[in-house]
């Protein structure tokens, strides 16, 4: 067994094991603590997906997050007050509907908007995707029957069959499994035929043209399938707060997505979740004693990019296998 | 014909680097292109590939033109070119490698590692580990792996030690025995002559000479290769 491996398994471990504790104390502040991790490990896992193996530095991801997060909140409105949605379609308060529902709108927005960003490269790419999540975020902010700038409230947490969602514990495990299918699917295409084709697209695409592949559309499918892991995590986000709003689209949380695979390890499998345990740990140990923690996190970010390139998990388990 | 090249120009940016190309390949045939450095063998490949579409001329393959075919199609139609200097993807393994240009066919990976055992041997190593012989290899095995019905090599033995060019000449042998089409381009005059059913030579950018091997004399070496 690797390091890299035995350092995975600690992590996992680790998101567990604070939680139960916490539960045990009766310190629910921490299981939420740990909530915010395994969500924001999920929604980096997505864009690992895309920058990490395709090297797609897509700026635009808080889109995704945010449709993911405004998926779960007004389909949660229309089921609260029964006013149909559209086509006399009602809402629901099922979080699987609604994950389904988050998860294919953003993968129908990751291919609309995959479409033509894909077609630039480098810091075009950055750019176009950022103007496309800049889009949705001012539609949303300019949207009044669904809050507009104030946001959306979900008065109830959504509802997971035999599951009590209200339950801090319950509703951080449910997350977790999910961050843990999310990593075992992001294995999986790293493994696979397609992984390989994306990663060798990633490092030439002409030379991949010589041996059969298209790179165009095996970036379009990763950045879409990218975008759609990165909607249930919007759909999670939302459901945890019991609130959506435009801040979920806004270029921060894009930002704030790409410095947590910085931070973890870009392209490694546990990079996400390394990256968002230390940023919710920086943010909430620095945040008690300084309103300018981002100050510090900048430095620790620096310091990463300058000194340990593989990030957490580089620094703890030696050079990445993979980019 | 399986590949005819009809009287190709190509161009890079406004420089004109082939003037008047013209090459044929018959299915199972092996043919040497050669020249000395510089007069277009490796852009030939390349507009073969499309990754230089010519701007005059014609390429058909199988019968069919290949012009306003993007390179991938041109590949999936059974081109396969192991480039200049090797070119494997640095960051993945030799598994890796292979099955990202994996297509259906009577190449698998047991057949690839049955032609160069050492691949089966580093299967999991990174490609930007192994030496130069084994990425050799294994870029005529990923090339393989796409299940072409003509197999390019440019240089494939060249910056290599006399031990491991003599295993890429009885693999280059063995894919000849097995009836793949195969354009060469090598220096190994002693080794590529043997091999080649037929030679056609560039100079500045046109085929200058075709012929048999045999007739490859002292007279053609010194006004056209240089030897």
């Amino acid at each position: 067994m690797s390091r890299e491996t035995v350092v995975n398994f600690i992590l996992a471990a680790l998101l567990l094991a604070v939680p139960l504790l916490a539960n045990a104390v009766g310190q629910p502040f921490y299981i939420t603590l740990a909530t915010r991790i395994a969500i924001l490990a999920l929604a980096a896992t997505g864009l690992n997906l895309a920058l990490g193996l395709g090297g797609l530095v897509s700026f635009g991801h808080a889109a995704f997050f945010g449709i993911g997060g405004y998926a779960a909140g007004i389909l949660a409105t229309h089921g609260f007050s029964g006013e149909p949605l559209v086509f006399g379609l009602s809402g629901t308060n099922q979080m699987l509907v609604i994950w389904i529902v988050a998860a294919v709108t953003a993968g129908l927005a990751g291919l609309a908007i995959g479409a033509i960003s894909l077609r630039t490269s480098g810091v075009y790419f950055i750019m176009i995707t950022l103007a496309f999540a800049q889009m949705v975020y001012y539609f949303a902010v300019s949207w009044p029957a669904y809050g507009g700038e104030d946001g959306l409230s979900i008065l109830v947490r959504n509802q997971f069959p035999g599951v009590s969602t209200m339950r801090p514990l319950s509703f951080f495990l449910i997350c977790y499994v999910v961050l843990l299918a999310a990593i075992g699917l992001f294995a999986l295409i790293r493994a696979s035929r397609f992984g390989s084709a994306l990663q060798a697209a990633r490092q030439n695409p002409v030379r991949v043209a010589t041996v059969g592949i298209r790179p165009f559309r095996i970036r379009l499918t990763a950045f879409a399938i990218s975008a759609m892991m990165t909607a249930l995590a919007g759909a999670l986000f939302a459901d945890l707060n019991r609130f959506v709003s435009p801040s979920m689209l806004s270029w921060h949380m894009s930002g704030e997505l790409i410095v947590l695979i910085i931070l973890g390890g870009t392209g490694r499998l546990f990079g996400p979740l390394a990256g968002a345990a230390l940023y919710v740990i920086i943010e909430y140990a620095l945040g008690g004693i300084t309103e300018r923690w981002q100050f510090f996190l900048g430095l620790i970010l620096l310091g990463v990019v300058l000194f340990a390139r593989g990030g957490l998990l580089g620094f703890i388990a030696g050079k990445a296998r993979h980019g | 014909m399986l590949l005819e090249v009809n009287d190709i120009a190509t161009y890079y940016g406004s420089s004109q680097a082939l003037f008047g190309v013209d090459l044929a390949l018959d299915e199972g045939e092996v043919l040497a292109l050669m020249g000395r450095n510089g007069m277009g063998k490796s852009t030939t490949i390349r507009s073969i590939c499309n990754l230089n579409p010519p701007r005059s001329g014609t390429i058909s393959f199988a019968g069919t033109s290949t012009s306003r075919q993007p390179a991938f199609r041109v590949a999936r139609r059974g081109i396969g070119l192991v480039p200049e200097g090797r070119r494997c993807f640095a960051t993945l393994t030799v598994y890796e490698n292979l099955i990202a240009a994996a297509r259906p066919g009577r190449w698998t990976l047991e057949r690839v590692n049955e032609l160069f055992p050492r691949l089966g041997e580093r299967r999991n190593q990174l490609s930007q580990t192994l030496s130069g012989g084994e990425q050799q290899m294994l870029a005529i095995g990923r090339a393989l792996m796409t299940n072409p019905r003509l197999l390019i090599l440019d240089e494939a033995t060249e910056g290599l030690a006399p031990v491991i060019r003599q295993d890429i000449w009885r693999a280059i042998r063995a894919l000849k025995s097995d009836g793949l089409s195969i354009l060469l381009v090598d220096k190994t005059l002693s080794e590529l002559l043997p091999v080649a059913d037929r030679c056609v030579i560039l100079e500045n950018g046109r085929s200058v000479w075709s012929g048999e091997p045999a007739a490859i004399d002292d007279a053609v070496k010194d006004r056209y290769l240089g030897i």
